[in-house]
């Protein structure tokens, strides 16, 4: 009876999403209150509904209800209980209600803060945002039901794919989909503006910190990924290029390129037309991704479906979602206005070079991943594109743009003179790049060309982060240069790619990999670790038994820890899983994972060191509190007091 | 300098930044794009020599073959219309085995093998990969033929 209920208010929450889809947005265009004060209530509880049948999904996996298919499918009496619940998302159809329970989770967050905006506009926002779900509900009704049933029930469930049995994977989904389907919410505003024709000065303030926002969770879902691969893929990679790496990673490269263009508009009044089209690509992609990932074209662990309705549907809802929204840019963005100019010396510049370098990686790595699948699609044969590939094309716009970003921290809005921009950064530069080319042969006796400019430019970009407020520091007793919440976002997001650069040169430059055999009682050296194989035995988890090896690893004499790396078998799905060993440190990872027996008790091992790796992760955090920062600058709020004073005054013409 | 010249200068720049770009890009895309072949595509002389591609099929029952002690193995890679003897030296996917499928990166050699830098790991052990399911599926209607 329960699952039923889950199911009734999935239709609720559509019936819902239908009113708040209309009824608003027709209210805007004919200026009735009373429709346009529809969209809030129906957005609430249209959340409320979700969330019901969110739960009722939740209800059926911890009580191991296999009455309904997708909990036996996913679920197992013996999977311990948090898996339970990361197996609410760890398949198609939970995962797609998921991604509606968050949709309509930020939905809510918008009835919540754009109580000041103007009415029309916040109906038009909220009016977006129901289409968007109401696509989405009809996805999940009518194609993907998680509540249905399966006659006669299953004794037991087939488990939860052991992949994703890990404690990073109970929340990767969540927040990257936060980061995902946060990215609707410029696209309503985008689209809002689009409908009323007119870009109100505030309207990149408004989006800005949802921008921000989104933004953040991805960059956090996307660093989660990525550890997870590192470690649980078992192969110890960071970043493969796997095509769901890259649906991800569109989307942040466009909101990346939309939080720059967003400051040009808030401050200056200018990019208007280019961060509309921005707003609208970053959810595109988004959805894309979504298209991808669960289309089942895909080669990937996230690859669950593969009903060829399903990945129709998507594709569907992809070109009405974003070919209207393109129609629309296409019949109304002309009519904005491009006030003030900016010289080639200026912030202005140095952004609009952001945008497109970003706007060009974005577009190599949607070419890189795209164009295998229409030459399949076509019947031209089956190719796959190297990840050689997308190292070049993405090191081509990324370095000049790492490079710049010093630059443009450090330049002022509208003009600059050159002469003091060089004054200002000549010292930290030289130093930057000054240490980038000679550490590395300290530290590691050899590199290459690419390495120390991989280093120098990561260091100038930590040297330009830091440079303010060190200053700051410097002279606190005289004169302190006062800093913003919204600069100190910037100064640690920065900060971030720096650290993040630096780690992934240093990982790529001088990680020492091994494949070897052997035997217990063995000890070899790699790269002046001395490893020994002490053991190999068979210890039991919860659901799987696993071998597991014990290595003692030694430097100069001295233990440095022990690695029980374990080679599992879960015991419903029997298939092996490997378990590397990591000993994690600031300067460097040891990784050690078994492979297979070899015969004569001999085993395949790969061992690696991997330096700075953990820079990579740390990097992508850093980033994410630089936008928390940013989010919580009070100027985004202090601005919305002034506004419900004068909320007539707001939408100036500028058509 | 003017306004005006200043823009047409940054609009210079970009369009040779995106013009060099765009050559380096199509470079490296022709020469990292990766072919699939199957099995009796190769039999066919379709695979080239010269270039490393992808071979997709199923390994054979039994053809699992090991040096004792070494990360050196063989195994037999079909479509069931033809085979392909691959040797491979290194760590093995978690679900590499007889009858399972299987998608190898590497080149021919010159004895009739194939020589792979990489197996590709399945992520799921009921999991096909597409163009394997594919490859059988084309070996299996000539076959019927």
């Amino acid at each position: 009876m329960i699952p039923e209920l889950g199911q009734f208010a999935l239709i609720l929450a559509l019936g819902l999403a239908l009113i708040q889809a209309s009824v608003p947005l027709l209210g805007a265009t004919r200026e009735r209150k009373d429709w346009m004060a529809l969209a809030r209530p129906a957005a609430t509880g249209q959340f409320v509904f979700v969330l019901a049948a969110f739960l009722v999904l939740c209800h059926a996996f911890l009580n191991d209800d296999f009455s309904v298919l997708y909990v036996s499918l996913n679920s197992n009496t013996a999977l311990p209980t948090p898996y339970k619940l990361a197996a609410v998302w760890g398949a198609h159809e939970g995962s797609l209600l998921l991604w509606i329970l968050i949709l309509s989770a930020w939905t809510l967050a918008v009835t919540a803060g754009s109580r000041s905006l103007p009415e029309a506009f916040a109906a038009r926002v909220l009016g977006v945002l129901g289409i968007v779900s109401v696509g989405m509900l009809l996805f999940t009704i009518l194609t993907s039901n998680p509540f249905e049933r399966l006659f006669p029930a299953a004794m037991d469930g087939n488990d939860l794919n052991p992949l994703l049995q890990d404690p990073a994977l109970v929340i990767h989904p969540p927040i990257l989909y936060a980061g995902y389907v946060g990215l609707a919410v410029p696209f309503a505003f985008a689209v809002a503006a689009l409908l009323t024709g007119k870009l109100s000065p505030e309207w990149a303030r408004w989006t800005r910190p949802w921008t921000t926002a989104a933004w953040m969770f991805l960059t956090v879902g996307i660093a989660l990924g990525s550890w997870w691969a590192y470690y649980e893929l078992g192969w110890g990679g960071w970043w493969f290029w796997d095509p769901v790496e890259n649906a991800s990673f569109m989307p942040w490269l466009a909101g990346t390129a939309l939080i720059h263009s967003l400051a040009v508009t808030e401050r200056r009044g200018i990019f208007k037309s280019w961060t509309l089209l921005l707003a609208i690509a970053a959810f595109s992609l988004s959805l894309l991704g979504t298209f991808l990932v669960r289309s089942g074209i895909l080669v990937s662990v996230h690859a669950f479906a593969s009903d060829p309705a399903r990945g129709l549907f998507i594709l569907l809802l992809l070109s009405v979602i974003t070919g209207g929204a393109l129609i629309l840019y296409a019949a109304r963005a002309r009519h904005l206005t491009v006030e003030g100019g900016f010289r080639l010396v200026s912030r202005e510049s140095f952004l609009l070079m952001n945008n497109i370098l970003l706007v060009v990686a974005t577009a190599a790595v949607l070419f890189g991943t795209l164009y295998p699948l229409f030459l399949d699609a076509l019947g031209l044969g089956k190719i796959s594109v190297g990840p050689p590939y997308f190292n070049t094309v993405f090191l081509i716009p990324m370095l000049p743009l790492a490079a710049l970003v010093g630059v443009g921290m450090h330049s002022t809005w509208v003009r600059m003179s050159s002469e003091s921009l060089v004054r200002r950064l000549i010292l930290p530069a030289g130093v930057a790049v000054g240490i980038g080319v000679i550490f590395p042969w300290i530290i590691f006796g050899r590199a290459s060309a690419l390495t120390m400019i991989g280093v120098s430019v990561g260091l100038w970009v930590v040297a330009a982060a830091l440079l303010d407020p060190v200053k700051r520091i410097l002279r606190r007793g005289s004169a302190p240069i006062a800093l913003t919440r919204g600069q100190w976002g910037m100064t640690f997001a920065h900060l971030g790619v720096g650290i993040f650069i630096l780690g992934a040169t240093v990982t790529s430059s001088y990680n020492v990999e091994t494949d070897t055999s052997a035997t217990p009682g063995d000890r070899w050296e790699v790269d002046g670790y001395e490893l020994v194989f002490r053991d190999i035995r068979r210890v039991d988890g919860p659901n799987f038994q696993a071998t597991e090896g014990e290595f003692e690893v030694r430097r100069d004499g001295r233990l440095v820890t022990i690695l029980n790396p374990q080679k599992r078998i879960y015991r419903v799905q029997t298939s092996p899983m490997t378990e590397a060993a990591i000993d994690v440190g600031w300067g460097r990872d040891l990784f050690v994972a078994l492979g297979d027996p070899l015969g004569d008790g001999a085993w395949s091992l790969r061992v690696q060191v991997k330096p700075l790796i953990r820079f990579i992760w740390l990097g992508a955090l850093i980033m994410a509190f630089g936008g928390l920062l940013a989010i919580t600058d009070p100027r985004y709020r202090t601005q919305r007091k002034q506004e419900k004073v004068q909320p007539s005054s707001e939408l100036v013409e500028t058509a | 300098m003017t306004p005006r010249r200043q823009r047409m200068i940054l609009i210079g720049l970009v369009a040779v930044g995106v013009t060099i770009s765009a050559v380096l890009a199509l470079r490296a895309f022709q020469e990292n794009l990766l072919f699939f072949f199957s099995p009796s595509q190769i039999a066919a002389g379709e695979a080239p020599n010269d270039r490393v591609f992808r071979l997709g099929g199923m390994v054979l029952q039994d053809s699992i073959e090991r040096e004792p002690g070494s990360l050196t193995l063989s195994f037999v890679v079909t479509d069931y219309a033809h085979s392909m003897p691959v040797h491979y030296t290194g760590v093995l996917p978690d679900l590499f085995g007889e009858d399972q499928g299987v998608v190898a990166r590497g080149r021919l050699d010159d004895q009739g093998g194939f020589v792979a830098e990489e197996i590709l790991a399945k992520h799921d052990e009921n999991y096909m990969p597409p163009e394997v399911a594919d490859a059988l599926a084309r070996a299996e209607e000539a076959a019927s033929q």
